[in-house]
């Protein structure tokens, strides 16, 4: 299981990290949501792994440490509103520079102008 | 327990509900409401610094749960400082926002005291994760003041500003996580003193988590590998967003120092932070400088001197002795403030000199040259650091607390070669501002009185840090033997009782 989860964190960083270092804005938002993911699900794991054991102290015999679900469940829910405003902004930048390249202007465009 | 440490937060989170619901009724309002919580806000965080003046460090332990269980807010002298530090800035930007930045329902004024909320809770929170949400809380209302005004400037700018910052958060619960698995706690206080019984083989995960919490932070502030963003930002925001972001990089600052110079630089992992923070310092600076030399525009120019004074306050951080948290903090008063007081300066020469806005160029006459021009020289004089304002006391403070050796060689030669270059370059702007003119153009506007007001407010604070040295000097001395003691925070929040029920 941990070997599971360790191969699924790195797989969904290097994933977020290939993407964001894209130059479109909607791979960098999909860059940005994958790492989130990956940094959530690590930071789950950092409580430890158990099976079948509430996240309450003293309810059954074992227990799972409760504090890193309170962390992740915080950190998810501001994960999604900035990845709500990202979302925006890039519409708006893609509105007010003409294209969705990440320093607002197309160089591939830019070649055409200059060649033709 | 008493609530005053909680009313900084509590204040600017109400006053912005409330200005979100009074969106839509009259400019008077709004800006009354406004002004008179930031006038508020001074008045409670004045009174939190003259309560940690005694010494004492005030413990407020949110729903009154058993330390280290839940989060704690905590105002020693140091968290009282920024966040009084804080509340002058807001003062200064809403009354400058008086001459027409804000519009009806543009949300302007709930967007600074969201900021303002922000900054407030990272400077007295006492949990790490926490210091995270107030982050969040803070650059989610930067994000949108940085695009406040619109325009294909601010629109780049903040794509990259935003996208930059999201890492940073990402890597921020990265090195959270790492610290929780392997100390089992996020109480500040609490950590500091587990991590001084580490077992050795956690040492490098840690040094690995401590960098990556000293990038996040490190972005915050721009250092040097990570300041790439802060000149377009900072030089594309409207002129009052500007005076809040002055506050910004030195949250960066106050995180390291909370967070580093308390938990990481007294343990184990401490020498391995150090070794990346001295050429990091020296590199900003340089950088800084370089960056102050080539500049074309006057906004643009500021912003590396204020990459110039991150590289100054991240050495004294290096240094880590008493004298230069002294210094550290003295300086950082005043560079916040003339970081300041400059932007303000910029957007008013900006609006006299008509389309040729700040650029470093040939221009038309200002009307008012002579007003403008004053304001200008005492800003330049406490800028480089020359006798008699705080720059100088700031430098001499700052280049007397090293203890000798190779750093002192460094640090003195970097101080001293980027206040050279930041006076040939300043020099070069104001005369051309003032001297290379043509004729003056009738049509520029004339100064409005709250830009005034604002101007005075900023230049007679750095005069009082020169009048109130001695008071102030005291002030930061007990600052220091606080920060370098942290027995005394650990004691402070362990020997916190929950009030009963």
């Amino acid at each position: 299981m941990e070997i599971l989860i360790a191969i699924v964190i790195a797989v969904l960083t290097g994933t977020g990290l290939y993407l964001i270092l894209r130059s479109r804005t909607f791979p960098v938002v999909m860059g940005l949501t994958l790492l989130t993911y990956a940094v959530n699900l690590f930071l789950f794991t950092m409580g430890r792994i158990q099976y079948n054991s509430p996240p309450v102290v003293n309810a059954s015999d074992t227990y799972t440490d409760p504090l890193p679900q309170a962390l992740v469940l915080t950190a998810i829910v501001i994960g999604f509103a900035m990845t709500a405003f990202v979302v925006v902004l890039a519409l708006r930048a893609r509105a007010d520079l003409g294209n969705d390249h990440v320093d607002g202007k197309d160089s591939v465009d830019d070649v055409k102008e200059a060649n033709r | 327990m008493s609530h005053l440490v909680i009313t900084p937060i509590l204040l600017p989170a109400l006053t912005a509900i409330l200005l979100v619901f009074l969106a839509r009724s009259s400019l008077k309002i709004t800006r009354g409401i406004s002004l008179i919580s930031a006038l508020a806000l001074l008045y409670f965080s004045f009174s939190l610094v003259q309560q940690s003046a005694g010494g004492v460090i005030e413990v407020y332990s949110l729903s009154n749960w058993e330390i280290p269980f839940g989060i704690i807010l905590v105002a020693d002298r140091l968290s009282s400082l920024m966040v009084l530090l804080n509340a002058m800035l807001v003062v200064a930007a809403v009354i400058y926002c008086f001459r027409g930045n804000d519009e009806r329902a543009d949300n302007l004024q709930a967007l600074i005291q969201f900021l303002v909320m922000g900054v407030n809770g990272a400077f007295l929170t006492g949990d790490l994760f926490n210091l995270f949400v107030f982050f969040e809380v803070m650059l989610i209302a930067s994000y949108a003041l940085l695009l406040h005004g619109g325009g294909k400037d601010r629109a780049k700018a903040g794509l990259h500003y935003v996208l930059l910052n999201l890492v940073g958060s990402s890597l921020f619960i990265l090195g959270v996580g790492i610290v929780y698995g392997l100390v089992g706690t996020l109480n500040m206080a609490h950590l500091a003193e587990r991590m001084t019984s580490l077992p050795p083989e956690n040492t490098a995960i840690l040094s690995a988590a401590a960098l990556i919490l000293l990038m996040v932070f490190g972005l915050k502030s721009a250092m040097l590998p990570l300041y790439f963003w802060l000149p377009k930002a900072y030089s594309s925001v409207s002129a009052p967003v500007a005076v809040l972001f002055a506050i910004m990089t030195k949250v960066g600052i106050y995180s390291i120092v909370r967070v580093h110079g308390m938990i990481f630089l007294p343990s184990a992992v401490g020498e391995t932070v150090l070794q990346w923070l001295w050429p990091i310092a020296i590199a900003t600076m340089a950088a800084g400088a370089i960056g102050v030399l080539g500049a074309r525009k006057f906004r643009i120019q500021i912003a590396y001197t204020i990459i110039v004074s991150v590289g100054t306050m991240l050495g004294a951080i290096a240094i880590h002795n008493e004298a230069s948290m002294q210094a550290l903090f003295y300086y950082m008063l005043h560079s916040t403030w003339i970081t300041a007081l400059l932007f303000l300066l910029a957007d008013v020469i900006a609006t006299q000199r008509g389309s040729m806005q700040d650029s470093i160029v040939r221009g038309p006459q200002m009307k008012r040259y002579r007003s403008v021009g004053i304001v200008f020289v005492i800003a330049l004089i406490a800028l480089i650091g020359m006798p008699p304002l705080s720059g100088f006391f700031g430098k001499v403070l700052l280049l007397s607390s090293v203890d000798g050796g190779a750093a002192q060689v460094w640090y003195w030669s970097a101080i001293l070669l980027a206040s050279l270059a930041t006076l040939i370059a300043t020099v070069r702007t104001g005369s051309t501002f003032f001297w290379r003119v043509n004729e003056p153009k009738n049509s520029a506007p004339a100064i409005p009185k709250s830009a005034w007001l604002s101007l005075v407010m900023l230049i007679g604070l750095m005069l009082s840090l020169v009048v109130l040295a001695e008071p102030i000097l005291q002030y930061m001395k007990g600052l220091g033997e606080q920060l370098m003691d942290t027995q005394l925070y650990y004691n402070a929040v362990f020997g916190f009782e929950v009030v009963p029920s």
